[in-house]
């Protein structure tokens, strides 16, 4: 099953290496890993969405706990969630594709960001179905470059993660 | 009191109790050995080479409880300390490395003798540490020996780069260490330990098997007491040896690959097992689907959360520290009214004497060859079964498990989880070290002993008195043995070949060297070279090429598939 795990840690140097080591030593998988630092600035905030069955993701949870840098973490798909990623999508926009373009990203509630003579430049944002399916929707010939943040995700009403 | 970082990280040293300090030098730690080459609060042993100043660090540490320490050099030196790492964090053991970087403004230029210790380390290690500036040095040096100590033990690197062992700074070492980030468990949830304590009760057939987390714990004497507080069968892993005294009736001797007939049926046909410090793994349980086939209900006390229904699903986790919890399960049981099933009980004991009676254990006692289970055995009569005993890897570290019955924890220093050939010499030297009085063997095969065969060197510098019990079989034994059963014979480079004359070998290091090729020599040479307290004696026993270790469980198999003696 797929999971969505926030990880709250030290913003040291080589944070990051730990969590990637830990999942490629042990095998696991990552479909995507975000991180940045939070509004305390000593802490980082990671975002991982990972797949496997319930043993798996509790040994994932457990050994992520065992890490000496990790202060605290949340599987957010425990519970009720929101969840967000960010796309941009270059696309080839001229001639008659110009204005189905335009169409297209108005539906998904996009933003034109950029424009030139014969491309757009598409900002996206949503659960990474909805991405997918812009991808889905428009000519796949059209696109010239996509580049997607992998999910963010934070828990609903008082589900709160913090120190 | 300003002083350099060299001088810090010396002090921190002498601040944390440290008794000796096992390394090599080289330029990136220059600064450090010039100052430990001023004080006089620690003992410096300079071992021929960076794994056995790990492995060295980490018998002091097994032998007594306390946090080893070892200091390498950048590049190289650390590379070479790898592997005793990694052996370290296999088995929980608490460890403070220190390893030389090279100067922070050269980290990533490809510097002469630099290497990315953090990332190199950094899956075989509880945690590591590079210190980038001065004021840092001591706040580090002291979460590192807490880090080391605490939770489920481990080792733990401090990279330095040689610009801050230069520069000068304030010394305190009077901060506490508080870590948000990390708080070990110590006690055990009170519901979780009366449901274990209830589950105990209601058992037909109880089974308790402790492992490296009792020893780790010193928990021993809790383990003993609840042991025979409840009447229950026990059995110890490989790392757990000694935590239980091996010669009590309510023993039933070590369990997995090669454990006893008894402890394997009884784990396999339990109805209830009390699982303490010990994490079911391959080597103990063999298949975790054969393992399933029997319903059992399982309580597993563990620091480790990860440990706990990692390979078995349990029924009671209980994190926390073993002594601690066993504590508060023996004050809970004492105070209940409730006893386990007597008649069950005394059935089940019957049932596992039956076990028993096949002796598993046997061998032939009228070879003319000697046999190396002989050579065991005699060893533990001559040192009346108090010795220290350090292994390699292979038959040799396996029949000394099971012919060497341990009463005490902290006496059998082995490398189980990592299985490091070359560990046994160096160990040895750490563990006699830190106990100047007592016997101290190292058994082990002409095959590892090579490994670290340079550390005789260190032995007669620092006039360390460790009897080496070499069985020599010409083979790499274990190697040749899997090659017998499951490679059709074809003994594919397990034999060794061009041995040195260890005798010799040893004499030239300024050692005393003994072969003995006779079983009725056995037993006199073993006084011999044990009456020699102040020397190092190298006995090289030359046993049974063809002797297997047994039972056994083939890889993979279940516990109970096993392959005895007598079937062959």
């Amino acid at each position: 099953m797929r999971h969505i795990i926030s990880i709250l840690m030290e913003n040291e140097a080589g944070a990051l290496s730990r969590v990637a080591g830990l999942f490629s030593a042990r095998g696991y998988n990552i479909e995507s890993l975000t991180v940045a630092p939070t509004e305390d600035a000593t802490l980082s905030r990671m975002t991982i969405v990972t797949r496997g069955s319930e043993e798996v993701i509790e040994q994932i949870v457990k050994q992520l706990n065992k890490l000496i840098d990790v202060v605290k973490i949340l599987d957010l798909s425990d519970g009720s969630h929101i969840e967000r990623e960010l796309m941009l999508v270059k696309v080839r926009a001229f001639g008659k594709d110009r204005e189905e373009m335009k169409r297209m990203a108005d539906i998904f509630r996009g933003r034109i960001i950029d424009v030139t003579e014969k491309t757009y430049t598409i900002e996206l944002t949503g659960p990474g179905t909805k991405l997918d399916a812009f991808i889905e929707a428009i000519d796949p010939v059209a696109i010239l470059e996509t580049v997607r943040t992998g999910a963010s995700g934070i828990g609903r009403g008082e589900r709160i993660l913090k120190v | 009191m300003e002083l350099n970082g060299a001088e810090i990280t010396v002090k921190c040293l002498a601040d944390e109790g440290v008794e000796f300090v096992f390394g090599y030098p080289g330029g990136a730690v220059l600064n450090i050995y010039d100052a430990i080459f001023k004080q006089d609060k620690f003992k410096h042993v300079l071992v021929r080479h960076e794994q056995a100043a790990v492995h060295a660090a980490d018998g002091y540490a097994r032998s007594t409880g306390k946090v080893g320490v070892a200091l390498v050099t950048s590049g190289p030196g650390i590379t070479n300390a790898v592997t005793g790492i990694a052996t370290a964090y296999m088995d929980s053991i608490p460890m403070v490395v220190i390893s030389g970087q090279v100067p922070t403004a050269a980290i990533g230029m490809d510097a002469f003798q630099e290497v990315d210790a953090i990332g190199i380390t950094r899956p075989c290690v509880k945690h590591n540490f590079l210190v980038k500036d001065i004021k840092d040095l001591a706040a580090t040096m002291k979460k590192a020996f807490y880090i080391a100590s605490t939770g489920r033990p481990g080792p733990v690197l401090v990279d330095i780069p040689k610009d801050i062992t230069g520069q000068p700074f304030a010394y305190d070492y009077s901060m506490s260490v508080d870590m948000r980030s990390y708080n070990p468990v110590v006690k055990g949830h009170t519901g979780q330990i009366k449901k274990a304590a209830q589950m105990l009760f209601e058992a037909k057939r109880p089974m308790i098997y402790s492992g490296g987390g009792v020893v780790l714990s010193n928990a021993s004497k809790q383990l003993t007491e609840l042991t025979r507080l409840l009447g229950f069968p026990c059995t110890n892993t490989l790392m757990g040896l000694g935590a239980y005294p091996a010669t009590d009736k309510q023993f039933v001797g070590m369990l997995g690959m090669h454990g006893t007939y008894e402890a394997n049926m009884a784990m396999q046909h339990s109805d209830v097992l009390l699982a303490v410090g010990a994490r079911f793994d391959d080597r103990v349980i063999g298949s975790p689907e054969h393992f399933a086939r029997d319903a059992r209900r399982i309580i597993h006390i563990d620091i480790d959360p990860s440990s706990i229904s990692k390979r078995v699903k349990v029924d009671v986790p209980i994190v926390g520290d073993v002594a601690a919890v066993l504590d508060e399960l023996i004050k809970l049981i004492k105070a209940s009214k409730e006893r386990t099933d007597a008649t069950a009980l005394s059935a089940w004991w019957a049932q596992i004497d039956e076990w028993r009676s096949i002796d598993c254990l046997k061998f032939d006692r009228a070879s003319a060859i000697i046999k190396p289970q002989f050579v065991v055995q005699k060893l533990w009569e001559v040192t009346k079964g108090e010795a220290f005993v350090t292994t390699d890897v292979g038959q040799h570290q396996m029949w000394a498990a099971q012919y060497y019955p341990f009463n005490e924890p902290r006496r059998w220093i082995t490398s189980g989880g990592l299985g490091t050939m070359g560990f046994g010499l160096p160990a040895a030297m750490g563990v006699q070290l830190a106990h100047p009085d007592a016997q101290v063997a190292c058994v082990t095969g002409e095959s590892s002993i090579q490994m670290c065969i340079q550390e005789l060197s260190t032995c007669k510098q620092y006039h360390i008195p460790v009897k080496v019990v070499n069985l020599n079989n010409r083979y790499m034994g274990m190697v040749r043995q899997w090659q017998e059963f499951f490679y059709g014979n074809r003994y594919a480079e397990s034999y060794m070949e061009s041995l040195p004359d260890f005798v010799k070998l040893a004499e030239s290091y300024g050692h005393v060297g003994m072969k003995i090729e006779k079983p009725e020599d056995v037993e006199p040479a073993l006084r011999e070279a044990f009456a020699m307290k102040e020397r190092l004696v190298f006995m090289d026993f030359i046993t049974d090429q063809t002797e297997n270790v047994f039972p056994m469980v083939p890889g993979g198999a279940g516990i109970t598939e096993m392959i005895l003696a007598e079937e062959l």
